[in-house]
């Protein structure tokens, strides 16, 4: 565009004013990318291929609700269904609750089982082994391991709330995977045996996690595991673990709506901020557009001139705003939130959702620049010339 | 000598558009602030008018939530012969409790949202001040029979009078409407303790019990004892301090919200900056033919300033219209120790809305500080020649 340099002239005349605005949209589309980029990990993203193959069966009313450990073997006979483990959440304490990072989520599951249901735990094989065959032993994820500082051979005493039990764990294994969360798994025969033959928690457990064959056949397993248990004491419900997370995060409350409204008002307070002060700017310049005219400027080029203006504005909050929001996802995803909401951990602003701020800055640069830019395009020369501040 | 507050009020309506333009920044800043605060806030009266200072909460030792607390009959007979218990006749008043979650589906969520369920002996309903039935009548002892807080016939189309809830063992038919004022049995089920235990596998596995103390003395003292006493290993709390607690659930959402609100300050207190320093700009003649006229360089540093803070006082007052209409509106949040989604009111009060014009203020002096300075240091003859 022949224009280009009388443009970033233009955009540079009043500094203070220019950088205001730029801050402005840049805050404000940090706010926006952030926000988007959590949308889409929570309610859009893709269930990974690993993911797509698995399920989790737990009992129909709530998670906290358990079933008897007998469904294990019903469930194996299930056509589809390849390998499945014992997924007993554990609530308890480590050291203690006050800070946030000693309460990472820990699981019973058997250490024969887990490792056909997690293909995706990475670890070398004598660890493997170590946590099949070492009673206390247990296997931390990379993320907790560097959180909290673990290392092999570490002992680990966790003390059960509604499970009545003190568990006293040795690290025999360190894993990576991908989600980057923290997490403890122990042996499922381990909770068991401290439990004793007479506690009623004994033959209970509160949740199966299932590979299946194939991804095609994850609904039909879901639904045949449901039926097989539909009129029993102990009903069953049986989902994808993409469903069940999203279900986990629909509990913290609407955060749909609450993620929309708060987009919504961002953008809106945007377009008001830029719209403003390009029309401030416009009305200053009032007398140089009739001197432009008189030049022999066309209203079209004269408009893309403003338009353009106001878009390469934006357009530059709008780089450091996607930029400040990728720090700010990084923040997150290493915050203790991301305990709590798988998919928080990985947060990040994708090519796709950073191309969509930089789309929407320009497009509120255009917007709100349209209204004066047109109107300036529009005046006749004598009215530009004759008006004043 | 100060220059009249008028001035400012004439400029403010001169250039109109930016004004309300500015304004409306500010506004929608301290919309989103409020809305999150109506709902924390909400949230807060649901749990802090819950619960009896003179009631005590006994759990399972290392319980923090009812739900994963345990308490057999025989430990619940010790409790009730403590000293310091109030009696009725000869009873004292004392209520053991069962409470679980059940899935119902909502109109918001077909597959189903927790509901806190509590299995109840007539003498902890009674335990329950200013509980009152809105509709139908209590359930019977022995029978299949539930009565549900009000939130939850309102949100749950399957629990309305006259239905049947299908969880434990069979169907349970609802035959009453409880109004627990604002306190949060609003979103909880009731029914009958011995019914209730038995379908759910637990006769001697309850959760927790409620002990009403004598007076405040003896609260302080029942509680010492409970938790001392290393033969019944039960953690002891009053009844509202359990309650007051909870209130926490809010905590990710009010993060979330505040941390959004406090960035948006800042942009939006740069917009009022950009408006600020145009109008100083704009009116250097102005400032000029003020300070012939004898208006110090304080004066003018006050004015602008103030100016800046009418801005941002109308956009609060703005932003808290705005957010009126979310008074009262019911919502539901999840809570992570009761497992189960709790109803309460937005709550848009006085002392809110007063936060928000204090953060209006904020903003208006965060964005007009800089402008006012520049205009106060201008020199009379150059700004007097600016056009």
């Amino acid at each position: 565009m022949r224009y280009l340099s009388l443009i970033l002239k233009n955009s540079l005349r009043n500094r203070r004013r220019s950088i205001l605005t730029i801050g402005s949209v840049a805050i404000s589309l940090c706010i926006l990318g952030v926000l988007i980029a959590m949308y889409q990990a929570l309610f859009l993203s893709e269930a990974t291929p690993s993911q797509a193959l698995r399920l989790i069966t737990r009992h129909r009313v709530s998670l906290t609700q358990s079933f008897p450990i007998y469904y294990r073997e019903k469930i194996q006979r299930v056509p589809g269904v390849k390998d499945l483990t014992v997924w007993q959440w554990f609530g308890g304490v480590y050291k203690d609750n006050r800070d946030p990072k000693n309460m990472f989520p820990r699981f019973a599951a058997n250490p024969d089982h887990i490792f056909n249901v997690r293909p995706d735990y990475q670890l070398p094989d004598d660890q493997k082994l170590a946590f099949q065959h070492e009673r206390t032993g247990c296997i931390v994820s990379r993320t907790l391991a560097n959180q909290l500082n673990f290392k092999l051979g570490d002992r680990i005493t966790l003390v059960g709330d509604y499970l009545p039990v003190t568990l006293d764990l040795k690290i025999v294994g360190i894993y990576d995977e991908p989600d980057k969360v923290p997490q403890l798994y122990f042996s499922y025969e381990y909770l068991k045996e401290t439990l004793g033959p007479n506690s009623p928690f004994r033959d209970k457990v509160g949740a199966f996690l299932i590979q299946a064959d194939s991804a095609e056949d994850v609904p039909r397993i879901a639904s045949a595991i449901d039926h097989e248990f539909e009129s029993s004491p102990f009903p069953t419900k049986t989902e994808s673990e993409k469903a069940f997370q999203l279900s986990f995060a629909s509990f913290i409350g609407n955060l749909k709506l609450f993620i929309m409204a708060i987009c919504g008002a961002v953008t809106f307070t945007i377009l008001l901020v830029s719209g403003n002060t390009i029309s401030m700017s416009v009305r200053e310049r009032i007398r140089e557009v009739g001197i432009l005219k008189t030049l022999g400027f066309t209203p079209g080029a004269i408009l893309g001139i403003i338009l353009g203006e106001a878009a390469v504005i934006s357009l530059i909050g709008g780089i450091l705003g996607t930029l400040l929001a990728q720090g700010m996802c990084s923040m997150v995803s290493h915050s203790p939130a991301a305990n709590f909401m798988s998919g928080l951990s990985t947060l990040g602003i994708s090519s796709g959702v950073g191309a969509l701020s930089l789309g929407v800055a320009v497009l509120i640069g255009l917007a709100s620049s349209f209204i004066p830019a047109w109107g300036a395009s529009r005046t006749t020369i004598l009215d530009a010339l004759r008006y004043s501040g | 000598m100060a220059i009249p507050l008028s001035y400012n009020l004439r400029n403010l309506v001169v250039r109109k558009t930016t004004t309300i333009v500015t304004a409306l920044g500010i506004a929608l800043t301290v919309a989103v602030l409020l809305a999150v605060l109506a709902l924390v806030h909400g949230l807060q009266t649901a749990f802090q008018s819950t619960g009896n200072p003179l009631q005590v909460l006994v759990m399972r030792k290392g319980s923090n939530a009812e739900l994963s607390s345990a308490m057999t009959r025989e430990n619940f007979q010790t409790l009730k012969s403590m000293a310091g218990i109030a009696r009725e006749g000869n009873e004292p008043i004392a209520s053991l409790e069962l409470v679980s979650v059940i899935n119902l589906p909502s109109v918001d969520s077909p597959d189903g949202m927790n509901v806190s369920l509590r299995g109840i002996l007539p003498v902890g309903i009674k335990m329950r001040d200013g509980l009152k039935l809105q509709d139908g009548r209590w359930f019977q002892t022995g029978q299949r029979e539930v009565v549900v807080g009000k939130s939850i016939a309102k949100r749950y189309p399957g629990a309305h009078l006259g239905k049947k809830l299908r969880f434990g063992r069979g169907d349970w038919e609802v035959v009453g409407v409880m109004d627990a004022g604002q306190s949060s049995a609003n979103s909880e089920i009731f029914g009958d303790l011995n019914q209730i235990s038995s379908d759910f596998n637990r006769a001697d596995g309850l959760s927790s019990a409620l002990l009403r103390a004598t007076d405040q003395a003896s609260v302080t003292a029942l509680i010492n004892s409970l938790n001392d006493d290393r033969r019944l290993g039960v953690d002891a709390q009053t009844e509202k301090s359990y309650w007051d607690a909870q209130t926490n659930s809010a905590a990710p959402l009010q993060f979330l919200g505040l941390f959004i609100s406090i960035i948006m300050a800042v942009g939006s207190s740069f917009a009022a900056m950009n408006s600020m320093y145009a109008a100083v700009a704009r009116r250097a003649r102005e400032i000029g033919t003020l300070r012939v006229l004898g208006f110090s360089r304080g004066s003018i540093l006050l004015s602008f300033l103030i100016e800046s803070l009418l801005l941002a006082v109308i956009g609060g007052l703005i932003g808290c219209l705005l957010v009126l209409p979310l008074n009262n509106i019911t919502t539901g949040i999840g809570s992570f120790v009761t497992f189960s989604e709790i109803a309460f009111n937005f709550r848009v009060s006085p002392e809110i809305m007063l936060i928000g014009i204090a953060f209006a203020v904020f903003m208006g002096t965060l964005g007009g500080l800089f402008p006012a300075r520049t205009a106060a240091r201008k020199e009379i003859l150059t700004a007097l020649r600016e056009i």
